[in-house]
């Protein structure tokens, strides 16, 4: 298991060492300090052996964190400990920076206390610790007996994501489908690979403990109903694809996967306050908000010439946002000279890219930009790598072409219905890894 | 750097004050202050007492830094400590849980031995309190109490307490049980800690529903260690454990797998299920790589053991295996390797192409490796070869170094897969000589240049070129120099007398290398004694060369697969290799199927065998001998990171290597061949030096690894091992088994085609032997044996052949026959399957028998670590024609008396002494025939322990 936790500033100083196990020194803080932290070369491994200790690693901004351990510890495990670590510390105080930490080292503490115990995880569920780990000492004193058992049994219970006897005067739901979308273009304009990655984030203030019931257009689920008999004329006239084909999906654990896995129903308790219910991948069908044609041209040693094309594709009437077109440059550009049709373009010499900028554009369009770029003369026999253009963007409809359906809430025991729950649905879409190979 | 950082004397004295100050804010402050200068490794111990003096305080902040202090410090002042034990006990008393919980979770951490005795009390108490967040919070406290003093927590009950938590009501209580267990039996490899029946494991995965993600995966990794007594049970635990499979938690997916992966292995391949299991495991993995880069890495190196071991599960998915620009180096990596793993005719357009975008990059490994990637790909898809050859040319013009030289070490590759087809491009290989600096694509060059030195013009010359600096080059180069030059003259004998005399002089009189050395004598009386047989050995066909390289070990491989999700997996290392002290050293084995051998159908790692040393990172001929060895497996650089070979016994009898079983067939006794014994020997260090590996690691290393594969004597039905391994026999292995069903004796065979052509006429003999075994029938291979086949036989064997007695006593000497040749190997037989059913004694029979019979013939085992009542040990042993005839009880210690029959007549009496508590037998056995006791107690170890 876990052996100990460290977290270092860029430097390698040590701002928080907690260790849960008797074969872990305090060397071993100074092994990973020298061995990745100040090593010569570029660590090229998250999982680092040093003298039969393992460390594993993860970076926020300039911040380390590390584990170390000298077990077959699950690997797997360790990391989404790190990251929920991250989550649990950002919740608490924010950005994960050196000040934050160091003016919270107690708080840190306490929580390592808690969520590890002999380097085992425990329960790092945000919301029930902190209805106990508050930063304001006293607490344990004025808590009546009954709140006590019920800060217990959340934090080991069935259900240790939500607390009992939580009222709002309005029940809402907000419910945001965000997707990114990550293609991998050939200069041809052939989809080499093409993903959405989404997820389906809420934000839910509902009183008491509902059963909610969530529902999208699930190519499985749909033709299921369909085969049943209770066929919908209507669903299928309005738009031409109206099930999507869902390659894999990972749920909340408020989420009963074994109901998911027999009926294939998304059904759950959910945590209050925003959490991320699912995520899920889709390969098939995708909508490609834009289409990069690039056109790059050497002309002789000392000049290039590059034209760009975007097309956007999808219904005119939709507007997409901070378009961003990155054209990487040579290494050994000295000058720039850029012209577009629309939006600002810079020659940006530190990423050695151009930035081609764009707030707004509808659908069904297509703008272009032509640089012309000077060259130095080098004796670099390599070529260079020409690295992909790559684009930002973000659009109002979902990539993958989900719908969300239904999203029932039942509440037996108060007297609300789902009638009565105001929900509120959006869907983004933006960018993952956009990338055209030029 | 321990503890380096000083902290002067005067902030001491400020600290002092402030701790003994009477406001309770300043006190905190102070405390706080301490923690502080802690973490950053100052030495605070000196406030031992003041910190201490804090901790009865109704603060609980304050209280929680005060236990921080004490965790860290509480060694190295254990007197001291001994003042906070009134705090721990009465706090673990308190009306609140939490500060309960706090209590015992603190006092688990005071490793000072004097005080872990005062903290029983408490602990037992907790374990049993009312609040789940406690008892969750002592079944922790066990495990690091074990840790401390593992007799105490024996002696105390509290393994009992934590085995009674399993059936706890609530999940998260169940879950730190299982995992505190999981860790306790870990350090106790045969105990029977982890007592996992079919209940237990109905309990765990009802827990398995409902608690944190963090239990799911304690409980996912304790089901893991559990083999199932069918595939029906497999099957139904399968079907439980695949929802998790949705889990947003990558940990919980991958033990899932895990858990999916190893208990497949029990599925029988025809059933629905099966497929559609493997069908649900590929969207997971895939979705994996949609996680943050360090878990993708994680998931990337599982997913290169289950390519291995299952490829069918992502054959379809090799886009997701695309790299991205700004994936971190170590996820590029990892995915190269994948998809050159996955590589095939259907895919291999799309994978080019990807691997010539690769190929011009920034990193330098990166573009080694995918470089490297394309020769595999020509060999692998003989198809794509000639475009991968135009492919790899392109690169060469280039001219980028490390480029050139990458291409130059696969192409030589290509060569050995395809001769004679691209000898067209050595022209342009040839101009780019001077430019290798490294000792592989100098090799490999060298290689190139001997082996076609008769269409090279110049070969002569460019040899020559290489001669002059001969003692600055690497072994590897000065090796094949040697070689090729000798190649060379062979090809033109004429103009080259002076080279090869030259060469040969140098490697023999003028080189401290041993190896180089004796390779050059070798030659040297080769070419003197008799040119023509040094024809026929230096220029002989070289065996064809396996489509697949790096692949592990096939049971490192098996327990690795045990391994998933955690660090071994990373590594690809057992954990053994990496893990000090009694953890993780157990080897972990997938169960095997009922009925059929997984073993055959591991991939073909033919003659040079995954562990052998030096593992060639380009080429592993599938049939290689020692003479392709002396010729070809110098290009490999011995590579460090050869696992640790297994350390069972060596079986001397199963490797008859030069045709020592032919003379004992013809009734010769047996004798250990001198090969066989040389190979016992040089395998013995774990990583054999690099010198010593060059010409005959291939050999030897594969000699050994048979040897690890373990006894026959194992288990009743011992697992099926490999007695005849590919390469001794043209291609043809043999693994197998033996069996007794229903009164019949059986020899449970499995034959596989590694060979290239087909195999027909198949027939097997055996040697006399101790009892008499010979087939009652033919061997029943009726369809031809195609390349790459498997077949299961079972051979029905009678008792009436003629005997000889052997050494060992149950040695079993047998010839295969096909098409191609005679082969043999022996082999082991559990005298168990000698046992008739009509072997039960009259209890007076019994009794004069025992008495009719000398003293002199009793001999007496020990029997360890079982765990068995003497009713189940009965019962167990009964299953395999031992009879227990009468029991009796003295003094808390159970005396079995049982009888054996032997096929052959002869009478075995046992006397079993079991004592409760006690996991040591004592065993008497008394027999006319007094050889056989030691193989009849083997037995008795064998039934008992499986």
């Amino acid at each position: 298991m876990i052996g100990g936790l460290f977290i270092y500033n860029h430097k390698g100083e040590v701002l928080i060492s907690r260790v849960y196990r008797d074969d872990i020194g305090r060397n071993a803080v100074d092994a990973f300090r020298v061995n990745v932290i100040h090593a010569r070369q570029q660590v090229r491994s998250p999982v680092t052996n040093i003298a039969r200790t393992s460390f594993f690693h993860v970076k926020r901004s300039n911040i380390w964190l590390a584990v170390v351990t000298k077990q077959n510890v699950n690997a797997a495990m360790v990391f989404e400990f790190l990251y929920k670590m991250c989550d649990v510390m950002a919740s608490y105080f924010g950005k994960i920076s050196e000040e934050n930490i160091k003016n919270n080292f107690v708080l840190i503490y306490e929580l390592l206390d808690e969520i590890l115990d002999f380097g085992y995880p425990q329960n790092s569920e945000t919301g029930s610790l902190k209805t106990f780990i508050t930063q304001q000492g006293i607490k344990g004193q004025h808590q009546t007996k009954e709140e006590q058992s019920q800060i217990t049994s959340q934090v080991t219970g069935q259900i240790g994501w939500r607390r009992e006897g939580i009222k709002y005067r309005r029940n809402e739901l907000f419910l945001d489908v965000l997707e990114s979308v990550n293609l991998l273009m050939s200069p041809q304009g052939q989809v080499l690979s093409a993903h959405v990655s989404g997820r389906v984030v809420m934000k839910s203030y509902l009183s008491g403990m509902p059963e909610c019931k969530f529902g999208m257009n699930d190519k499985i689920i749909i033709d299921k109903a369909g085969k049943g008999g209770v066929t919908n004329e209507a669903g299928k006239s309005t738009s031409g694809k109206q099930s999507i084909a869902i390659d894999d999906c990972t749920f909340n654990q408020c989420v009963r996967l074994s109901k998911f896995d027999s009926e294939r129903s998304i059904s759950f308790i959910p945590p209050d306050g925003e959490y991320e219910l699912m995520r899920y991948r889709t390969t098939k069908d995708i909508i490609l908000p834009f289409r990069v044609i690039p056109l790059v041209r050497e002309v002789g040693r000392t000049k290039l010439e590059v034209k760009v094309v975007i097309k956007s594709n999808f219904k005119p009437s939709l507007l997409a946002q901070k378009i961003e077109v990155r054209i990487p440059t040579p290494l050994n550009t000295s000058g720039v000279q850029v012209i577009c049709m629309k939006g600002k373009a810079k020659y940006k010499a530190s990423e050695n890219a151009i930035v081609w900028k764009i707030k707004r554009m509808a659908g069904m369009k297509e703008s272009q930009i032509s640089a012309e770029i000077e060259l130095l003369p080098t004796n670099d026999k390599k070529k260079w790598a020409r690295p992909p253009i790559s684009m930002n963007f973000e659009v109002p409809f979902a990539p993958s072409g989900l719908k969300v359906r239904y999203l029932k809430v039942f509440e037996s025991k108060l007297n609300y219905s789902d009638h009565d729950v105001i929900k509120w649905v959006r869907y983004i879409g933006r960018s993952g890894i956009y990338e055209t190979r030029c | 750097m321990v503890c380096s950082v000083s902290i002067c004397a005067g902030e001491i004295f400020e600290l002092k004050a402030e701790l003994n100050s009477d406001k309770k804010e300043k006190k905190k402050e102070a405390v706080k202050k301490v923690i502080a200068s802690m973490t950053v490794g100052k030495d605070v111990s000196a406030l031992f007492p003041d910190v201490v003096n804090c901790m009865q305080t109704d603060n609980l902040e304050l209280k929680k830094l005060v236990y921080l202090y004490l965790m860290n410090y509480a060694k190295s002042q254990p007197d001291m400590a001994i003042m906070a034990v009134n705090t721990f006990v009465k706090d673990c008393e308190d009306a609140n849980p939490l500060i309960r919980a706090l209590a015992v979770r603190t006092m688990g951490c005071i490793r000072v031995d004097k005080i872990t005795e005062y903290l029983c009390e408490p602990l037992r108490k907790c374990l049993k309190d009312e609040d789940p967040y406690v008892r969750k919070t002592a079944a922790v406290c066990v495990a690091k109490l074990h840790d401390i003093n593992a007799q105490l927590v024996e002696d105390q009950g509290f393994l009992d307490t934590l085995k009674d938590l399993i059936s706890d009501s609530n999940p998260m209580v169940v879950a730190n049980a299982v995992a505190a267990l999981s860790e306790i039996a870990e350090s106790h490899p045969n105990s029977n800690l982890l007592d996992l029946n079919p209940q237990s494991i109905n309990k765990l995965l009802t827990a398995l529903n409902e608690c944190t993600e963090w239990g799911q995966i304690f409980i996912l990794d304790c089901l893991a260690n559990y083999t199932p007594r069918d595939d029906r049970e497999s099957q139904s635990i399968c079907e439980r454990v695949t929802p998790r499979l949705s889990h947003a938690n990558s940990a919980v997916v991958l033990s899932a797998v895990k858990v999916l992966m190893k208990f497949m292995e029990m599925l029988p391949k025809d059933l629905d299920y099966y497929s559609t299991l493997l069908k649900k495991l590929a969207p997971p993995l895939v979705t994996l790589l949609s996680a943050e880069p360090e878990l993708q890495y994680v998931a990337l190196r599982n997913i290169n053991l289950i390519v291995q071991k299952r490829p069918e599960i992502l054959k379809h998915e090799m886009k997701v295996f695309f790299v991205k620009y700004n994936d971190p180096i170590y996820v590029k990596l990892e995915k190269l390797d994948i998809m050159i793993r996955l590589a095939s005719q259907a895919n291999i357009a799309q994978v080019l192409a990807e691997l010539k975008e690769y190929a011009t990059e920034v990193d330098v490994d990166f573009v080694r490796k995918a470089v490297r990637a394309i020769g595999r790909c020509a060999i692998k898809v003989e198809q794509s070869a000639e475009r991968c050859v135009s492919t790899l040319l392109d690169l060469i013009q280039t001219k980028v170094n490390y480029v050139v030289q990458e291409a130059i070490v696969v192409i030589k590759d290509i060569f050995r897969k395809y001769p004679n087809k691209y000898e067209s491009v050595i022209a342009t290989l040839c101009e780019n000589l001077d430019s290798l600096d490294e000792p592989e694509a100098r090799a490999a060059m060298i290689w190139i240049v001997g082996e076609y030195a008769e269409r090279i013009d110049n070969a002569d010359e460019l040899l020559e070129s290489f001669l002059e600096g001969f003692h600055d080059e690497s072994t590897q180069v000065q090796l094949q120099l040697l070689t090729a030059i000798v190649k060379l003259f062979l090809k033109k004998p004429t103009e080259t007398q002076e080279l090869v005399q030259q060469v040969l002089s140098l490697a023999t009189q003028d080189s401290d290398n041993p190896d180089l050395r004796d390779r050059g004598y070798i030659y040297w009386r080769l070419l003197s004694t008799d040119p023509v047989a040094a024809k026929e050995v230096v220029l002989a066909e070289k065996p064809l060369i396996s489509e697949e390289t790096d692949l592990i070990e096939p049971t490192l491989l098996e327990e690795l697969i045990c391994h998933i999700g955690t660090l071994a997996s990373v590594y690809h290392k057992p954990p053994s290799a990496f893990v000090e002290g009694s953890r993780g050293v157990m080897h972990k084995r997938l169960p095997a199927r009922t009925g059929s051998g997984e073993s055959t159908e591991s991939p073909d790692v033919g003659a040079a065998g995954g562990s052998a040393p030096e593992a060639a990172p380009s080429i592993i001929p599938s049939q290689g001998d020692l003479l392709g060895d002396l010729l070809n497996l110098d290009m490999a650089p011995p590579t460090t990171s050869g696992p640790p070979p297994p350390s069972t016994g060596m079986q001397m009898g199963g490797m008859d290597l030069l045709g020592g079983g032919l003379d004992s067939l013809v009734g010769i006794s047996h004798s250990v061949d001198p090969y066989a014994m040389g190979a016992g020997f040089g395998a013995a260090p774990a990583v054999m030096p690099a010198s010593l590996n060059a010409p005959v690691g291939g050999g030897l290393g594969d000699l050994f690894d048979l040897g690890g594969v373990g006894m026959p004597m194992g288990a009743y039905i011992p697992p099926k091992i490999v007695w005849l391994p590919a390469m001794k026999a043209k291609g043809l292995e043999i693994s197998g088994t033996f069996a007794r069903r229903a009164g019949v004796i059986q020899m449970e065979l499995i034959l596989t085609n590694k060979a290239m052509s087909v195999m027909t006429d198949f027939a097997i003999q055996f040697n006399r032997n101790s009892f008499g075994l010979a087939p009652a029938g033919p061997l029943q291979v009726l369809t031809p044996l195609g390349p790459n086949q498997t077949i299961e036989v079972s051979l029905p064997l009678s008792t009436v052949g003629p005997v000889m007695k052997m050494d060992p006593l149950n040695n079993l000497q047998v010839a295969v026959k096909n098409n191609i040749d005679v082969f043999y190997f022996s082999c082991q037989y559990p005298i168990s399957m000698l046992f008739v059913e009509d072997g039960k004694m009259e209890r007076q029979v019994f009794l004069a028998t025992w008495k009719d019979i000398p003293n002199d013939n009793e001999s007496q085992f020990q029997i360890k670590d079982c765990h068995l009542n003497s009713d189940a040990a009965s019962s167990k042993l009964q299953g395999s024609n031992i009879f227990t005839i009468a029991k009796r009880t003295v003094e808390g210690q159970d005396m079995l008396y049982m009888s054996i029959k032997l096929s052959n007549g002869i009478w075995v009496l046992a006397e079993l002494r079991v004592q409760a508590g006690n996991p040591n037998y004592t065993i008497s056995l008394k027999c006319r025939a007094p050889e056989v006791s030691q193989c009849v107690f083997q037995c008795y170890e064998a039934v008992l322990k499986n």
